[in-house]
């Protein structure tokens, strides 16, 4: 019953922001580019969510969340562009078939210790971006037809890919139609299985692998439901994010990728629903503030040491230091630092409290629990 | 409602970007990223050539301010760059962006807000085929493997060329194909083998090669892999002449003795220069400091070319982004990477140039000229 | 080339970057013996070595005596970054959940890789450097052998010796071997742990260091992202070999490289990282102590 009501205040709560955004964004004060990150930063929070649940919740470190993203990606690409499917099926393949190679990849891997299944992961990531750049190729071979016209476009990448709305220009309004409302649902998911025995056990096997195995948990069977949910939502991210941008090319789902996911989950808070929705949106904002500004104001900054303490090497020309690197240097430097003095993370593994918050009558008194 | 919200933004968008005094262009570089260097060297001469037209008063008396986006090399980013530049900024063109994978990002998005978008740098064939609003300033891979072909046919008397090419990189991969197309088609023999954008152990590829005994060897990639290839290459007992592309330029100035006596195209020669490349390249290196390569000199033309479009647009009193446009297709003159008209699809006819790598007596690496090819 | 020339060319090649792999490999291998980490970073501190090496040698150009200079300034800088990372990053998270160390881990690599890129000196471009032929290629029939290759092979193989004779027969390496078998006890025993396990990293990355002049030797193209790919196959052979093994480590990163090398030249090179994880996902599933290591049944 309390999950029931949790459920619906969240809805409540999802919808009254969905009103608000949406009538910043036809009075024309949430600007497109805006509205561009904020959409991007949907999709973030979706894929940290998915991994969340493996690593998180479950305590299985993954590393290849960007082959996920790639496979829903692609799939729903290809789907939208060759086979010229409507959206909401492509979407829903798009997140089924990442599931499908979710439960391929699991089945091995899984009994594995956590350290190899990091590094399978890994690997499995960078196959599966070889693998697409060849895509092509082995078809060509397997139908033996030289001359076929690819599906994934290969290193050239898919392009031209649909977008939400036919009028590519408010591409993004309607791209937020869809994203908000999956992320949320997503959100409603995640928490629901979390709230269940099934979560508790998840948690269980986290914590000790051994004791959950002794209280007669199904170890490998929890970790590969796990593993294939989150492959799922990974794919769902991957599917939404085909038609926002509208072109796909391999190299964009690489490591580097993956790691972002993984720096938005322990920043948050493994284990935190809320604390990846915070940090997946704060630090997409982040990114591109590094992107834009952050090489205007480091430079700026050299040019004043540079006028102020050796004004004798101004005449050689203005000093510039490449920033860009910065943002990947802040992300390494967050990731120790969070791990020696704050491992929980911005929310450790609480929540915020919301449907106390909104249900607990202001004149009540915060209770203590004896 | 969202109608009425949609046509109000596009036209916001459309008169937004010339105020009284200003007229706003973008560019999309990699800025940062693994090709910052070559980023840099074609932002500098965007720059100069907007420099340039401000000084000379400007066009009829605005001035032009120049935007610089950073997509450091990722196609992600070059969205969101020109989703800037389109809503936030408010710039009439766009010049950019450097690499076919970025660029190939937003010309969809381009045409959909019909915002010129001339890119100085992206070769690769599909480019324009978007729309009517995208310009390709530099040729396009199909011709330069066809100019490469044809040289090794004809110049060089090869029968059978080996290329190693990045698989995995489509400017590589579009120029092998391109290049064996015609090669073959004139009755030459083909043999390649493939590796992966940041391999850099080409032993054994290099080794299945040599095994069809070529007469020459085409290694369509950027200079920094081309550099391993060459050393392997000869360390294997190689020593047939080597053919290359625009992306070896960056060879010039080291001192890499393997590639001595080698042959690539590119979009200008610096010595068979005209008047406009040479006082172009003096300015370069007079603001900059350092010589300017190809694909800057592509940078300072495609920029030109946009200044004059909107020049002439302004001049018949359409300021606006279709005005642009079509002053742009209609586009005829001497720069300095040659005589530059675009066809119906927007394609630049041009000419390519074959260069030769020579040594200096300190061992660095020149280029001279060897022959143009006409499209 | 007939087949058993290019088999024979292949070999060679495989041997070569194979005794790469193996001198990295033994890093990450003892690492992970002695406190149970699998280091990320260890693949930076290889590029590390070799940007050292391109300094040496670009302000000196190559003589006898800039190699030497060259080896110790790279040994001796991977030595104290190696040190600096355990002490700082790694000896806090002793006593923390796996996982946590491995994404410490993480970041320090990913910090390692982008850090010098905000330097100018070093900066983003790739840098490459003219290696001058030190030596003529040999040729036997129709397959040639670069001496250089058959160098970095018997360094590494000289390397690999040491190794086994100090973990073996010297003091330090029976403290080594005690805390890898049992940290507690070893500590109880009057073992100081912690200047063992920075002995460790000293040694692991004293050879990645050397790994790196070598691997730039080979490859004289740097780029502060080199060291993942070494890296990660390399842990892949540590793995092959089983991970904690130094025997292992070693024909895990000659076996590797000689796979690599044969299904390039025989299969073809597009398939070969698809063979290096397969083999790391077959040996994970069927022996994932590894060939050479020893499973350790965990008690509760």
């Amino acid at each position: 019953m309390k999950n029931l009501r949790s459920t619906l205040l969240i809805f409540v709560v999802a919808a009254l922001g969905f009103g608000a955004l949406q009538a910043l964004i036809v009075a024309e004060i949430l600007d497109d580019y805006t509205l561009q990150i904020l959409c991007v930063a949907g999709i973030n929070v979706l894929m940290a969510l998915s991994l969340n649940l493996i690593s998180g919740f479950t305590g299985q470190l993954a590393l290849g969340h960007a082959g996920f993203m790639a496979v829903g990606a692609y799939t729903t690409g290809v789907l939208l562009v060759q086979a010229h499917w409507l959206l909401f099926p492509a979407l829903v393949a798009g997140g089924l078939m990442t599931a499908l190679f979710g439960l391929l990849i699991g089945i091995p891997t899984l009994r594995l210790r956590g350290d190899y299944l990091a590094i399978v992961t890994l690997g499995f990531g960078e196959i599966i971006r070889v693998a697409i750049n060849n895509f092509d190729e082995i078809l060509r071979w397997a139908f033996n037809s030289p001359d076929m016209v690819g599906w994934t476009g290969g290193p050239t990448g898919l392009s031209g890919i649909p977008g939400y709305a036919t009028n590519i220009m408010v591409n993004n309004p309607a791209a937020f139609l869809w994203i908000y409302p999956i992320v949320v649902l997503s959100v409603v998911l995640v928490m629901n299985l979390i709230r269940s025995s099934h979560g508790r056990a998840l948690v269980a096997i986290r914590e000790d692998e051994i004791s959950a195995q002794a209280m007669g948990i199904n170890l490998f069977g929890m970790k590969l439901t796990s593993f294939t949910i989150s492959a799922f939502l990974a794919g769902l991210g991957g599917a939404l994010y085909a038609p926002f941008i509208g072109y796909l090319s391999p190299p964009g789902f690489d490591f580097l990728r993956s790691v972002f996911f993984v720096i938005i989950v322990v920043l948050g808070g493994m284990g935190s629903i809320t604390g990846t929705v915070i940090a997946g949106i704060g630090l997409t904002f982040l990114q591109e503030f590094l992107r834009t500004s952050a090489k205007d104001a480091g430079n700026g900054l050299v040019v004043l040491i540079q006028q102020n303490l050796f004004p004798s090497t101004i005449s050689a020309g203005a000093w510039s230091v490449d920033l860009v690197p910065l943002s990947q240097v802040l992300f390494g430097l967050i990731l120790i630092l969070l791990m020696i003095f704050r491992p929980g993370g911005l929310m450790g593994t609480r929540e915020l409290p919301l449907t106390r918050w909104l249900t607990t009558p202001w004149w009540r008194k915060k209770e203590s629990l004896p | 409602m969202k109608k009425f919200a949609s046509l109000a933004m596009a036209l916001i968008a459309l008169t937004g970007f010339a105020s009284a005094q200003t007229i706003k262009i973008g560019t999309i570089q990699p800025l940062t990223g693994a090709i910052a260097v070559y980023g840099k060297n074609v932002t500098n001469a965007v720059q100069l050539a907007v420099d340039e037209v401000n000084a000379a008063g400007g066009i009829n008396g605005k001035k032009v301010e120049l935007i610089v986006e950073d997509d450091s090399y990722k196609p992600d980013n070059t969205v969101a760059a020109f989703k800037k530049l389109a809503t936030k900024d408010k710039v009439i063109a766009i010049v950019g962006a450097l690499t076919s994978n970025c660029t190939l990002a937003i010309t969809s998005l381009a045409q959909g807000a019909q915002i010129p978008l001339i890119t100085p740098t992206s070769t690769n064939d599909k480019v324009t085929t978007a729309g009517n609003y995208i310009f390709q300033a530099c040729y396009k891979d199909s011709f330069q493997g066809k100019v490469v072909a044809n040289f090794a046919t004809s110049t060089l008397k090869a029968k059978n060329v080996g290329i190693l090419f990045d698989n995995a990189n489509d400017y590589s991969k579009g120029l092998k194909t391109n290049f064996e197309a015609t090669f073959t088609a004139s009755g030459g023999k083909v043999s390649s083998e493939s590796y992966a954008t940041g391999d850099k152990d080409f032993n054994a590829q290099i080794a299945k090669i040599k095994a069809s005994k070529p007469d020459a060897l085409f290694l369509p990639d950027y200079y920094n892999a081309v550099s391993l290839l060459a050393k392997q290459i000869r360390a294997a007992g190689i020593t047939v002449p080597l053919l290359g592309a625009d992306g070896w330029d960056d060879a010039v100035g080291t001192d890499n003795a393997d590639l001595v006596g080698a042959y690539y195209s590119n979009h200008f020669a610096k010595e068979s220069a005209s008047s406009v490349a040479k006082s172009y390249m003096t300015a370069y290196s007079a603001k900059y400091g350092n010589e300017t390569d190809a694909l800057a000199a592509l940078g300072y033309d495609a920029t030109k070319i946009l200044l004059g479009a909107i020049a002439a647009a302004d001049k018949a009193g359409k300021l606006t982004s279709p005005g642009v446009r079509d002053a742009l297709a209609a586009t005829k003159g001497s720069f300095v990477t040659g005589n530059i008209s675009f066809d119906a699809n927007r394609n630049t006819v041009k000419s390519a140039v074959i260069v030769q790598i020579g040594a200096t007596d300190d061992k660095k690496l020149f280029t001279k000229f060897v022959a143009t090819v006409n499209p | 080339m007939d087949i058993v020339s290019l088999f024979f060319q292949q070999l060679i090649n495989g041997l070569s970057k194979g005794g790469i792999y193996a001198l990295i490999a033994l890093g990450y291998t003892m690492v992970y013996g002695i406190i149970k980490l699998i280091n990320f970073a260890h693949g930076d501190i290889l590029m590390v070595g070799a940007y050292i090496a391109y300094f040496v040698f670009a302000a000196w150009g190559f003589t006898p005596g800039s190699i030497f200079v060259a080896v110790l300034f790279a040994v001796a800088g991977s030595v104290l970054l190696g040190i600096s990372i355990e002490a700082t990053c790694y000896r806090p998270m002793r006593s923390a959940p796996r996982i946590n160390a491995l994404i410490t881990a993480i970041g320090v690599s990913i910090f390692l890789e982008n850090f010098p890129r905000l330097i100018p000196a070093i900066g983003p471009n790739y840098r490459d450097l003219t290696v001058p032929k030190l030596f003529e290629t040999i040729h036997i029939g129709e397959v040639s052998i670069d001496p250089l290759k058959l160098l970095t092979l018997v360094v590494s193989l000289v390397l690999m010796t040491l190794l086994i004779l100090i973990v073996d027969y010297s003091k330090a390496g029976k403290a080594m071997r005690a805390v890898s078998f049992d940290m507690g006890a070893s500590a109880l025993m009057g073992i100081s742990v912690n200047r063992t396990v920075s002995f460790t990293f000293a040694l692991g990355s004293a050879l990645a260091g050397i790994g790196g002049v070598l691997y730039m030797l080979n490859f004289p193209l740097l780029d502060t992202y080199m060291g993942i790919m070494p890296g990660l196959k390399a842990f892949v052979a540590a793995v092959l070999g089983g991970i904690g093994s130094i025997p292992g480590a070693i024909l895990g990163g000659l076996r590797l490289g000689i796979a690599e090398a044969l299904t390039a030249g025989f299969i073809s090179s597009k398939v070969m990282d698809f063979v290096v994880f397969g083999f790391l996902i077959l040996i994970l599933l069927l022996k994932p102590s590894g060939l050479l290591g020893v499973h350790r049944k965990e008690k509760v």
